[in-house]
């Protein structure tokens, strides 16, 4: 039941074949019991049960609001949620309840969503590890797969070794893990530089970057105003686009969303690719990409190619500059917004008393880790009056200037590019630490930020698994405004490459809450999910005849009646 | 047809457009940039010995509000310039600089109706010092205390 789709579950709920309280309760269950994922900082029991609990009565009375009523859904710890703790992994904020929810938590909230809780992030989401808030490090759920394992174990290596687990990505890690263990069905993630797409792609999930100004950042707190977006961490791409039909629009409260109408969001089967025109970008071929990415980078081209799609390379020449572009604005931006964190009315606040200024500078030292606290002053510096036109003003036009880069490539007749996530699959916590937070940003933030400056939609979509059984994932870059266009091409990629679900059963088998007959349960419904996806991969004809998107739903179909066997539904 | 391009792209290793600038350990591109200006900016920038002045630190401490702490702040600093010092090889005569990609579109204004508000007490909860409808701070009129003697030029 975890592993289904949005619709599926929002079937089964309509059906009675599970209830909302039922789904809240196993969602919670699977969160203590993947406690050691460290994916969550805080788990709203008592509210989750409680929105359960009246979707359950909607559900009675066949008023159901949406897709989305009674699906557990987790929210990054950087927007605002009214009555639990909101602490963006810092001290600064640590004990801070906000008295209001973000306009994307509140459109959640308004079509029955069940929020289980707050997720993991970098400290302020400053980060591409989810390795620096206070509440420590998130683990990727893909360290305890089967899959990842069996590959260790043929190479030599102790699988059961627990110190050598992997990193989820940041700075979203904490949502990525939760989507990504089956605690959740969608979560929110923010994206500034990469924080949604670069944990997507570490852990074999879907990660949307709406186009900036599709949907409402009030509440979101904000890390870089000109680049923040809201994300959205999914399973599969349909679900993303039902979550996007949900959050996209105008919001009077966040006056740099677009007053254009926008949606529905609804994605059309494609079956002809003839009329795209897949751009790959040259320059984005790195002498630090791993010879591993850049193969399924060419494969996922060429499958694109041998379904009649028109495949050109393009150059976006000003990349090179993107980081360092970035690397100045976002610290200029960051310098600016985590000024109004003093003390005085929010947050923490020390001891001291001699004068205002002491106050704050003891507060703020105190509130902020290394990383903050260095973005916070390389900010400072190029904002200064001597410095504000040959750094701050100068990464602006460079930032024009990559922006037409875009415009130009989509203006020739591109209609989606092409491009690597990440430079390789998830890498151990113990050698990710070895480079400090601002060098491995640059270097994990190539492929992702200069969407964010450029303000257009992208996707992770995952492909496929490494060598090392882990997954890799692809990005699919937009133009403006074009979200519908993009997650269609997306969920035809999604469809041709079949990546594999992850098979957690060990974590299953630890779980004492689930009764024996559950875990068989469980266990065959993910073997059924993964034996049916090897079918339709090699069932080529079979596939052909009953088409891509009813396949999914027979099968589906089929482990549903076995599933709710076992259960007596 | 763009398979041989990239072929030949991968064997040649670096992309045309990826020369210089590239993320990888800072240090190792430095070394291709100039600073062009540095020898004018003795106050703003690090001195062509390459550390950042004792007088920048305490400037900069002043109007951020936070510390370095210790020698790895200042380095990482130093750092910091020197990466964004990259953005000097690129030419951008002519062009405008960029606030937001939303530039071509209008911010709207919302009508002046109060709507909300009346959360006095709501907002009065996350403060750790209030008394009745205020929050306590310390004094206003004392300045943060080890600076030098000549005050920053602020902004008006």
């Amino acid at each position: 039941m975890l592993g289904l789709s949005l619709r599926e579950v929002s079937a089964a709920l309509k059906q009675g074949q599970v209830s909302p309280m039922e789904l809240c309760q196993k969602c919670l269950s699977l969160i203590k019991e993947t406690k050691f994922l460290n994916a969550y900082i805080t788990v709203a029991e008592e509210k989750a049960l409680k929105q359960a609990e009246e979707s359950e009565k909607r559900y009675e009375k066949g008023q159901a609001l949406g897709v989305l009523d009674g699906i557990p859904v987790a929210v990054k710890d950087n927007f605002s949620t009214a009555g639990i703790e909101t602490t963006c992994a810092s001290s600064m904020l640590k004990g801070y309840i906000p008295p209001y929810n973000a306009t994307v938590v509140q459109k959640l909230l308004d079509q029955g969503a069940v929020l289980l809780g707050k997720t993991n992030l970098d400290e302020f989401a400053m980060g591409s590890g989810s390795t620096d808030g206070i509440f420590g490090p998130v683990r990727n759920p893909w360290s305890y797969s089967k899959q990842y394992r069996e590959k260790r174990k043929q190479s030599h290596h102790r699988a059961d070794e627990d110190s050598n687990w992997l990193i989820t990505g940041g700075s979203s890690g904490g949502s990525a893990a939760a989507v990504s263990a089956f605690t959740c069905f969608a979560a929110l993630g923010s994206d500034t530089g990469g924080s949604t797409r670069n944990p997507a792609a570490l852990c074999g999930l879907v990660g949307l970057k709406p186009t900036y100004g599709l949907v409402s950042r009030y509440g979101l707190i904000p890390l870089v105003n000109s680049m923040d977006v809201p994300g959205i961490l999914t399973r599969c791409v349909d679900d993303a686009a039902i979550v996007l039909g949900v959050l996209a629009g105008h919001d009077p409260k966040d006056s740099t969303t677009t007053q254009d109408p926008v949606g529905p969001f609804i994605l059309p089967i494609l079956r002809d690719v003839s009329k795209l025109c897949i751009g790959i970008p040259k320059e984005y071929n790195v002498p630090e990409l791993s010879s591993e990415m850049q193969a399924f980078w060419s494969k996922a081209a060429d499958l694109f190619a041998s379904k009649g799609a028109k495949v050109v390379e393009v150059s976006l020449p000003h990349t090179s500059y993107s980081i360092v572009c970035y690397h100045v604005l976002c610290t200029a931006e960051v310098a600016s917004n985590m000024a109004r964190f003093d003390g005085l009315e929010y947050g923490h606040r020390c001891n001291v008393n001699v004068s205002t200024e002491a106050m704050y500078a003891a507060t703020r030292r105190e509130g902020f880790n290394d990383v903050v606290r260095g973005r916070i002053l390389s900010g400072n510096f190029f904002l200064l009056r001597e410095n504000y036109d040959d750094y701050f003003v100068k990464a602006q036009k460079v930032r024009r200037l990559i922006a037409n880069d875009f415009v130009k490539v989509f203006n020739s007749g591109v209609d989606v590019l092409l491009t690597p996530t990440t430079l390789s699959d998830a890498v151990p916590y113990l050698e990710f630490i070895k480079e400090d937070n601002r060098t491995r940003s640059a270097q994990d933030d190539i492929f992702t930020q200069s969407v964010n400056m450029a303000g257009l939609p992208a996707v992770n979509v995952p492909m496929a698994l490494s060598s090392q059984g882990l997954p890799v994932g692809l990005q699919l870059i937009g133009r403006a405004f074009s979200d519908q266009q993009l997650l269609t091409v997306a969920k035809w990629f999604e469809e041709q490459v079949q990546f594999p679900v992850i098979q957690l059963q060990e974590l299953v088998d630890n779980c004492p809450t689930f009764s024996q007959h559950e875990k068989l349960g469980l266990v065959s419904l993910k073997r059924n999910l993964s034996k049916t996806k090897d079918w339709r991969y090699y069932g080529e004809s079979k596939r052909k005849k009953l088409g891509p998107c009813r396949t999914n739903t027979f099968s589906q179909i089929k482990i549903k009646t076995n599933f709710t066997s076992h259960f007596g539904f | 047809m763009w398979r041989r391009t990239f072929r030949a792209t991968l064997r040649a290793g670096l992309g045309p457009g990826a020369t210089g600038a590239v993320a990888g350990a800072p240090g190792a591109r430095v070394g291709s940039c100039r600073f062009a200006g540095s020898d004018s900016e003795k106050a703003a920038g690090p001195s062509p010995g390459g550390r950042v002045s004792a007088e920048l630190i305490e400037h900069l401490e002043r109007l951020a509000l936070v510390d370095f702490r210790n020698r790895e702040g200042v380095a990482r600093l130093q750092a910091a310039i020197e990466f964004a010092g990259q953005l000097r090889a690129v030419d951008t005569d002519g062009v405008e600089p960029m606030e937001s990609v939303l530039e071509d579109r209008c911010l709207y204004l919302r009508a002046d109706e109060v709507v909300e508000g009346s959360c006095a007490e709501d907002l009065l909860q996350n403060s750790q010092q209030t008394v009745e409808e205020y929050f306590v701070a310390p004094l206003g009129n004392i300045t943060l205390p080890k600076q030098s003697e000549q005050h920053p030029v602020l902004k008006s």
